[in-house]
């Protein structure tokens, strides 16, 4: 299906959130991630399915600061 | 309080400034800014806040300036190599405007002081480099309800959000905890470009000056990623998370958490 993640349109071949951090190699640990600006619960990942056209945001952690 | 002929001239563009006039300037003149961390942050932030005329500056390190620091800490010059930081802050930030108070904090903040230092500011600025931290300041500012001016940087990226307990989003209702030690890379073990420190400080002194001048719209509800290897500006929105820890309606976090401290960073 057709997601926009982080700006970027793609066509992935997945029905939830877990999916497409498989998809892309990403630990979950690593990650917040936001559908449609709603922030998905580390425990909900897996149950999270997306629709045509939906907005992901994954937000990793940056913490440098010195 | 009147200002002096000195007082006009140095402030003459802000004064000029309709949003900010003589009255702004009195504002800043009364503002208290806590500024955790005297390092690749909070030396911008520091220093513009201190140029601006901000009454009082809290500025909060334990470190030692290091030679590997002046790549991008501008408050430190090459003769404060191995001098306290808040100490060669504190003397820049004074030349520049003697008016301007600097307090400083010879210490780290910790889940025992941060609430009582913070409850004397009025804005929280967020210049330390590790998650930990990022997390003890954004509970405390929470608990005292303080604004706070959250800033990251890494390599060549950079992200700034303001959050104003009770009306925007936290940095818990995106992260809800930090994340295990050892897995996201520091400045020390990634690098960094050390103008984007710059970049994104220089923005978080704005919007301290915004929000004690309560003008225009602060960066609340949107995260501002930057990555300086396109000169990419990306704003993500964001909202208050109903199961946030801290600031949902079901938190269950009332009290400071002092997380497992990672491996001193000498940044
Ligand atoms: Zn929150």
């Amino acid at each position: 299906m057709q997601l926009t993640i982080n700006g970027k349109v793609e066509n992935l071949n997945v029905s939830t959130v877990i999916d497409v951090l498989k998809a892309k190699d990403i630990d979950p640990q690593l990650v917040a991630v936001e559908v449609n600006t709603q922030m998905i619960d580390q425990e909900n990942l897996g149950t999270t399915s997306l629709q045509e056209d939906d907005k992901l945001e994954f937000l990793f952690f940056m913490g440098g600061g010195a | 309080m009147s200002f002096t002929e000195d007082q006009i001239t140095r402030y003459s563009r802000h004064i000029l400034l309709p949003e900010m006039g003589g009255k702004g300037q009195k504002k800043l003149s009364q503002a208290k800014v806590f500024v955790v961390g005297a390092g690749g942050l909070g030396c911008p932030v520091a220093y513009y806040l201190g140029a601006a005329g901000i009454g009082t500056i809290g500025l909060i390190d334990s470190d030692v300036v290091d030679l590997s620091n002046l790549q991008r800490q501008i408050l430190h010059h090459t003769p404060d190599v191995g001098r306290s930081k808040t100490q060669s802050a504190k003397e820049k930030i004074q030349a520049l405007n003697p008016e301007v108070q600097v307090t400083t904090y010879e210490e780290r903040l910790t889940a025992h002081n941060a609430r009582d230092i913070i409850s004397q500011y009025d804005v929280v600025i967020d210049g330390v480099d590790n998650f930990p931290a990022k997390f003890l300041i954004n509970d405390a500012c929470y608990m005292e309800n303080k604004p706070l001016v959250h800033g990251g940087i890494l390599r060549f990226e950079g992200r700034v959000m303001t959050i104003v307990p009770n009306e925007s989003a936290c940095y818990r209702c995106i992260f809800k905890n930090p994340p295990p030690p050892g897995v996201v890379p520091s400045c020390q073990e990634a690098g960094i470009i050390g103008v984007v420190a710059g970049i994104i400080g220089t923005i978080q002194a704005t919007e301290a000056i915004k929000l004690i001048l309560k003008v225009g719209q602060p960066l609340t509800d949107r995260l501002l990623d930057f990555d300086a290897r396109t000169t990419t500006f990306r704003e993500i929105r964001v909202r208050r998370n109903p199961s946030c820890t801290l600031c949902g309606p079901e938190a269950s976090l009332t009290e400071l958490i002092d997380y497992d401290e990672p491996e001193a960073c000498a940044l």
